[in-house]
């Protein structure tokens, strides 16, 4: 889970780009039809590094949507796509633990 | 607390109309990320996991009823119902769309809130000890000079694009309750032979990658000096800090790799051009700054009230918490009273909207309006008449920030780790909850005594572990988290880094790990008084690490 | 990329020579830091103006047998986040005195402005023309300023915004 930012690219298995949403933050995959979607389901997957790259560099060109977009694995294993690791798991479903305020005291 | 002025107004409205300007301008895409970036992070927001994160700076720890309840507006209004309270006496918020961020800051405004300079390369909050003004053990109260630091390094022209970010605390007490040797100016105040108050400056000491206890580059500066002094070690570090490795960017690496004498010289030199300049600070500056910090007008009263004593001998539980989370004063007849927040298995640090307005009125009630923030992440309310406490103590317990585990094993200090932070390599929320768990009993609890636990999910350091008494600090092993622990640390005026007791362990087994590490200190122990960090000094990490990695 | 002055863009009246060529008598240039050096008698003799472009990370000092004779000093900032040309502005104002020229080149921004007007910088190399369209907006974002600084600003306005609220 270090910083993805902060690693080369090397892709063992598929992968998507994942980034932030500019106005409001919301973690945002890079569309298989283009542009951004919340959905995981929706993302465009692919399998090599050279493909990777094309996607991050088209991701990048559109800084008005997105922020800081990166190459994040998924786990297609089950038919669904799921986050590929802890730190994207968090990024699908939040904290894992209750926030304040929800858990019955 | 300080009270602005239409001065301090006028520059507050005028960056919050600068920053819907940036904000503006990104969303257009006049501005680039890589433009706006700093602009943000120098209003105090940060993009991470799910949202932005908003830093609101609560200058050295002081907070009125009327500011908390606007940190529970926002909490409210802007984010999810609760706010965290940081290492550093500041607010994060985890779930502000940038979007919103002009109208929080609007909002933050009102009340003289503001998340300016909480994060990028210029000097951040300056911090104190949450007893300031009030601690018996204090020459005098440290928050009039954190405030003139604060308004020289606010928007300093020289000063906003440093190499690296820039941390300053103080201290006025004999005990370090701010960690100013692990920042990178300290400020220890205190009387010399002539009994006149002046500054020890000690500068170069910071955690993270590279951790430095700071060495002290004059043991005695004159408050008179204080501002000249400090912009001559600023204008060093800009000049020569390092620009190329933002890993060996901090001022510790340059006096580091100067050598303290060297840097002091550097500082000297440039200091002796302008220290009778118009930095010399004049008893008119004091006067007025310290004119604008409101203080109690105490009434006069006896030390242990009837109400106090009674209710000590009647209710053992508000007996319990009177023990450990009340400590003197120094006005007779009042107490400062530590709220924990941090209950059994609950984030640490964190705060509900409701909470912060039960706070806020309970504050306005019995503290005269004055709340602190502490870098344990705990708050304090630092007036209150000892005649009150058990009044205090029921609506505190009403609450849930009433744990008599201030200071003990369950007082856990953590950075928000890898739930939250873009930074992180592990979790360290979950860890924390769970050994709260663990540790539950008040009774073993106060049976182990002050042990100060320290995590942070990766080597930045947000949670302080190299300074903990027990520091766990998370790194990644081929995808799974795993924790280092250090022992021995100290964050005091004996400030000294952890020692690694053994190889990282894995998440599922650190609660256990920890839990015999106590074990063995309850078993080595001199005598039930010998402290856990002062048991490690006189035997060190050996016996521990054989007991825990004996069985594993 | 233009240049802004007294909050306007105007013509930049300099000519950069960056290499070994000769200089004219009467032209006004703006030479790198070796060339200075190295010709300093020979160019400040000259009828034509002077000016240098100072790295960011070479002591002013070294500058200051010059400062009286030179039109323009020009600070270099490579990123707009490396600050240490700040501190060479103020050095330069404040503790030699310099009264010509003194302007920002390199990454300079809109939102940095104000903090080069502080800092004593009179000329801008604007890296955005609309930023630079922008300049005399930016400049006057900021009445409230509580430290001293290059352009003599700083407490003395507390006072006058305190007496202004007041009366």
């Amino acid at each position: 889970m270090t910083a993805p930012t902060q690693q080369k690219l090397k892709v063992h298995g598929p992968v998507v780009v994942t980034a932030n949403r500019l106005r409001d933050g919301a973690v945002v995959y890079r569309a298989a039809l283009g542009g951004w979607t919340t959905d995981l389901e929706a993302s465009a997957i692919v399998h090599s590094a050279e493909d990777a790259k094309k996607l991050l560099a088209a991701a990048s060109e559109e800084g008005l949507d997105a922020v800081g977009p990166y190459v994040a694995p998924v786990d297609t294993a089950g038919g669904r796509v799921m986050p590929g690791n802890l730190r994207e798991q968090i990024r699908v479903a939040g904290p894992t633990f209750d926030l304040p305020g929800t858990a019955i005291r | 607390m300080y009270v602005y002025d239409n001065f301090d107004r006028t520059l507050l409205a005028e960056r919050v109309s600068e920053f819907r300007d940036q904000v503006g301008r990104r969303l257009s895409g006049a501005l680039t990320e890589d433009e706006f970036k700093p602009l943000r992070l120098m209003n105090g927001v940060y993009l991470q996991l799910h949202a932005y994160m908003l830093r609101v700076a609560i200058p050295y720890g002081t907070l009125s009823s009327a500011q908390l309840r606007t940190l529970a507006h926002i909490a409210r209004r802007y984010d999810r119902g609760y706010g965290h309270f940081t290492t550093r006496q500041n607010m994060q918020f985890n779930w502000i769309k940038l979007s919103d961020l002009p109208d929080v800051m609007a909002d933050l405004a009102e009340t003289g809130l503001h998340g300016m300079q909480t994060s990028g390369n210029c000097v951040r909050n300056v911090t104190t000890d949450q007893w300031a003004a009030v601690a018996p053990d204090e020459v005098e109260d440290p928050r009039i000079y954190a405030e003139i630091l604060r308004q020289h390094c606010t928007m300093h022209p020289e000063f906003t694009f440093l190499p690296r970010k820039f941390k300053i605390a103080v201290t006025a007490a004999k005990h370090d309750r701010a960690a100013i040797r692990v920042h990178d100016i300290g400020l220890r105040m205190h009387k010399n032979g002539a009994g006149e108050v002046g500054f020890e400056v000690v500068v170069g000491g910071g955690l993270g990658r590279t951790p430095f206890v700071a060495k002290t580059v004059k043991p005695f500066l004159h408050k008179r000096d204080l501002l000249s002094y400090i912009e001559a070690i600023l204008r060093v570090y800009n000049q020569y800090g390092r620009r190329d490795n933002i890993y060996k960017a901090r001022i510790k690496i340059l006096v580091h790799e100067l050598g303290a004498e060297k840097f002091a010289s550097e500082v000297e030199t440039e200091w002796q051009s302008i220290k009778d300049g118009p930095l010399a600070i004049g008893p008119e500056l004091i006067a007025d700054v310290a004119s604008h910090f409101k203080y109690p007008t105490y009434e006069r009263l006896a030390n242990e009230p009837i109400e106090l004593q009674r209710a000590r001998s009647i209710k053992p539980q508000f007996g319990r918490w009177f023990r450990n989370s009340v400590s003197p004063h120094k006005q007779p007849g009042y107490s400062i009273v530590t709220l924990s927040l941090k209950p059994e298995g609950a984030p640490p640090g964190d705060a509900t909207a409701e909470q912060m307005d039960a706070i806020a009125d309970l504050a306005d009630r019995y503290s005269f309006g004055e709340i602190r923030v502490g870098h344990e992440q705990n708050l304090v309310l630092p007036h209150v008449p000892q005649r009150d406490l058990p009044a205090l103590w029921e609506a505190l317990d009403a609450i849930g920030v009433a744990t008599p585990n201030v200071g003990l094993v369950t007082d856990i200090i953590a950075c928000p780790g890898l739930d939250y932070c873009s930074l992180a390599n592990t979790r360290s929320i979950p860890v924390a909850q769970e050994l709260t768990r663990r540790f539950k009993s008040l009774d073993a609890q106060h049976s182990i005594g002050r042990l100060h636990v320290n995590i942070s999910g990766c080597i930045n350091a947000c949670g302080h572990h190299h300074v903990g008494h027990i520091g766990i600090l998370g790194v990644e092993k081929n995808g799974e988290e795993f924790y280092q622990i250090t022992l021995g640390g100290r964050a005091d005026e004996q400030a000294e880094l952890g020692a690694l007791m053994g190889p990282a362990v894995p998440y599922n087994e650190v609660a256990d790990v920890i839990e015999d590490v106590v074990a063995a200190y309850v078993e080595l122990r001199e005598r039930p008084e010998e402290l856990f960090v002062d048991t490690v000094k006189r035997l060190g990490v050996e016996p521990f690490k054989d007991r825990v990695y004996a069985a594993r | 990329m233009p240049l802004v002055k007294n909050l306007r863009i105007v013509e930049d009246p300099f000519v950069r020579v960056l290499d070994e060529a000769p200089v004219a008598d009467d032209a006004a240039v703006l030479v790198p830091a070796a060339r200075l050096t190295a010709d300093a008698g020979e160019l400040l003799q000259r009828g034509g103006r002077t000016g240098v472009i100072w790295p960011n990370n070479r002591n002013v000092a070294e500058l200051a047998p010059y400062l009286d004779r030179l039109d323009v000093v020009a600070l270099t900032f490579p990123k707009f986040q490396d600050g240490r040309a700040y501190s060479q502005a103020r050095l330069l104002r404040e503790r030699y005195g310099f009264r010509g020229e003194l302007r920002a080149t390199g990454q300079v921004l809109r939102d940095q402005f104000l903090f080069l007007i502080r800092a004593g910088f009179d000329a801008f190399e604007v890296t955005k023309p609309a930023d630079a369209e922008h300049f005399a907006e930016a400049a006057r974002r900021y009445s409230a300023f509580y430290q001293p600084a290059g352009d003599g600003r700083g407490p003395a306005s507390r006072k006058q915004l305190a007496e202004a609220a007041a009366g």
